[in-house]
C-alpha cells in the first residue's frame, strides 16, 4: 500500500466525484455503486468506493471485504487512522479501494471539513471517487452529496421511489458546493433498478418513458430484477462481475454510458419463455 | 357539495371611513354635503362606516341614531361603526348596525378636487392598503423539484416543469412552459386579474387570489393539456390553449 507514499506527483489531479443517492431505502444504491465503481475500475481507472452509511455499514459485505475493516471513513475523519491504513484493496479488481463506514457511530460523525479533508486526499491519487450515500434527505445524504461532480439517482419503478428521487434532485440543485459557488451544476444521471418488464406491461410498474417523463433527466441504464443480484450480494460479489446475468451485462452498459459510450438499452422486452423453461416451470 | 344552496365565503370590500374628530351632526353633515357635490359618483351607495374612536366627549345613543339617519339621507348607505374598546357607549348593544372591530388604515384618496388644507371636522380614510403590484419577472429554465418551493414578486415563468410536491407561488402571473404537476398559487396578494399558463395541466393544486381547486376537479375539465387558469366572478375557470 505504498502507492500513497510515491504516487503524487505535485500535481492536484483531477478526480471526478461520483454521488450514488436516491432519497428512498432499498433501492440499490449500494449495489449500484459496487457495480458501476468495479465497472470504472475494470476499465483501468483508480477507483474508490466511500460507504457514506455511517452506523449502517453495508457495502464491504456487498463487496466481500467485511472481514478486513480495520480502521474506516469516521477514524480517518477523526485522525484516529491514516487513509492508507483505512482503504482496503479489492482482491478481484485491479485500481478498486473501498473506504467502509463505521458501523459504531452515527451520521453526526461526519463533518464537512472532515469529509473536504479526505476527498482531497483521495483526489491526489484516484480518478474516480464513487460516494455511495446513505437513504433519506438529512445529514449523512446532503454529505455525500455536497462536493459532488455527478450524480447517479438510483430508482425504482415505482411513484414513491420516483417521488424521493425528485427531491433529491432538487437538493442535487440548491445545497451541494457547486450550487453554492454558482459553478456548473452537477450532471445528473438516472438509473432505474429491478426493473420488471412483465408487471409493466400488466400496469403494475411505471415504464422507463414514465420515470424519464417525471425526472427529466438523462437516463444511464436500465437494470432489470435478477435473481442474480440477490445471489451476487450475498456472496460479496458485485454483480457486473456475473458475465452471465443480464443485471451485469446492464450495469456494464450503463458505466460504458457513463463514459460517454453510445449503447442501446437491452433487456426491455417480456422474454419468452422457451419450450424447456415452460416445461421445468423456469 | 351540490346538495347546498349557498357558499359562505369570506371576502375583503374597500369601504369609505368617516373618521368623526368633533361631534357635530350639522358640520358633518354640510361638509360631507361639500364634498359629495364636487365628486358626487365616487359617494353615490358608497358603504360607509362611522368611526368615534377619535370623539373625546361623550356621544348619546340619539345623536348616533340621527347622524347616521342623515349619512343615509345623503346617498350613503352605513355598513357598521366602530369606535375606542376603552370608552365603548353603554348603548353599543342596542344599535342595529355592526360594530366593527379596530383596524390599522391610511388616508383615502379622493378623487379631485383635491381638498383645501383648512383643517375640517371629517376626515375620509380607507379600511384596505392600496397595493403597487410590482412589475419584476422571475424567469427560471430548470425544474422545480419536489419539497422546492419559488415565489415571485411580480410575474414568475418556468421554462421546464414543476414536479409534483413542488409549489410556485407569484404575486402576479405563472407560466409554465412544461407539465404543472405540483401546486401553483397565483395572485397570492389578493391580485384577482392574475392567471397561470401551463403546457401540460397535471396540478395536484391550483390557485388564484385563494381561489383554489384541487387535482380530482381539474382531471374532469382539462388534464395533461395545455391550459389556463383565470378567475371569473368568483370562481376558477380551466380553459384548454
Amino acid at each position: 500500500m505504498d502507492w500513497l507514499l510515491v504516487g503524487s506527483s505535485g500535481d492536484m489531479a483531477l478526480a471526478k466525484i461520483i454521488v450514488v443517492t436516491s432519497g428512498k431505502g432499498g433501492v440499490g444504491k449500494t449495489t449500484s455503486s459496487a457495480a458501476i465503481g468495479t465497472g470504472i475500475a475494470l476499465q483501468g481507472f483508480k477507483t474508490v468506493i466511500i460507504d457514506f452509511d455511517v452506523g449502517l455499514r453495508n457495502l464491504d459485505l456487498i463487496m466481500g471485504c467485511e472481514r478486513r475493516v480495520v480502521y474506516d471513513f469516521v477514524n480517518v475523519i477523526n485522525k484516529e487512522a491514516t487513509l492508507s491504513q483505512a482503504l482496503i484493496k479489492d482482491k478481484r479488481t485491479k485500481d478498486l479501494f473501498i473506504l467502509p463506514a463505521s458501523q459504531t457511530r452515527d451520521k453526526d460523525a461526519l463533518t464537512q471539513e472532515g469529509v473536504q479533508g479526505v476527498l482531497e486526499e483521495l483526489a491526489k491519487e484516484f480518478d474516480y471517487i464513487i460516494c455511495d450515500s446513505p437513504a433519506g434527505i438529512e445529514k449523512g445524504a446532503q454529505m455525500a452529496l455536497y462536493f459532488a461532480d455527478a450524480a447517479i439517482v438510483v430508482t425504482n419503478p415505482e411513484v414513491s421511489s420516483v417521488r424521493d428521487s425528485d427531491r433529491i434532485l432538487g437538493i442535487l440543485q440548491s445545497k451541494s458546493r457547486r450550487a453554492e459557488e454558482g459553478k456548473e451544476p452537477i450532471e445528473e444521471y438516472l438509473l432505474l433498478t429491478r426493473y420488471h418488464p412483465e408487471r409493466v406491461a400488466l400496469g403494475e410498474m411505471l415504464s422507463v418513458s414514465d420515470v424519464e417523463d417525471i425526472l427529466a433527466i438523462p437516463l444511464l441504464g436500465v437494470i432489470p430484477e435478477s435473481e442474480a443480484v440477490l445471489k451476487a450480494s450475498n456472496q460479496g460479489t458485485p454483480v457486473i462481475l456475473d458475465t452471465e446475468s443480464e443485471a451485469g451485462l446492464a450495469y456494464t452498459d450503463a458505466v460504458d454510458r457513463l463514459m460517454g459510450e453510445e449503447r442501446p438499452l437491452r433487456f426491455l422486452d417480456i422474454q419468452k419463455k422457451g419450450f424447456f423453461k415452460r416445461l421445468l416451470g423456469g | 357539495m351540490t346538495d347546498s344552496s349557498f357558499q359562505l365565503k369570506g371576502s375583503v370590500v374597500t369601504t369609505v371611513l368617516l373618521e368623526i374628530q368633533t361631534l357635530s351632526r350639522q358640520n358633518i353633515i354640510a361638509q360631507l354635503k361639500e364634498k359629495i357635490a364636487q365628486v358626487p359618483h365616487f359617494f353615490n351607495q358608497a358603504p360607509i362606516i362611522v368611526d368615534l374612536s377619535k370623539v373625546e366627549q361623550e356621544v348619546p345613543f340619539n345623536e348616533f341614531e340621527s347622524l347616521v339617519d342623515s349619512l343615509n339621507g345623503l346617498g350613503l348607505g352605513v355598513i357598521g361603526w366602530r369606535c375606542a374598546q376603552e370608552n365603548k357607549p353603554l348603548w353599543s348593544a342596542d344599535v342595529t348596525i355592526p360594530l366593527l372591530p379596530a383596524s390599522k388604515t391610511r388616508p383615502i384618496h379622493v378623487p379631485e378636487p383635491i381638498r383645501e388644507a383648512s383643517s375640517p371636522d371629517v376626515v375620509v380614510k380607507t379600511v384596505v392598503e392600496e397595493r403597487l403590484v410590482p412589475q419584476s419577472t422571475k424567469i427560471i429554465s430548470k425544474p422545480i423539484r419536489s419539497g422546492q418551493q419559488v415565489y415571485a414578486e411580480g410575474d414568475l415563468i418556468i421554462l421546464a416543469q414543476v414536479s409534483a410536491g413542488a409549489e410556485v407561488l407569484a404575486d402576479g402571473n405563472i407560466h409554465v412552459y412544461g407539465a404543472l404537476r405540483g401546486r401553483a398559487l397565483a395572485g397570492v396578494k389578493g391580485n384577482l386579474d392574475a392567471r397561470i399558463f401551463c403546457k401540460s395541466m397535471e396540478a395536484e393544486l391550483v390557485s388564484i387570489a385563494g381561489n383554489f381547486m384541487l387535482m380530482d376537479a381539474l382531471q374532469k375539465m382539462v388534464w395533461k393539456d395545455a391550459a389556463q387558469v383565470l378567475l371569473v366572478d368568483d370562481s376558477l375557470e380551466i380553459i384548454p390553449l
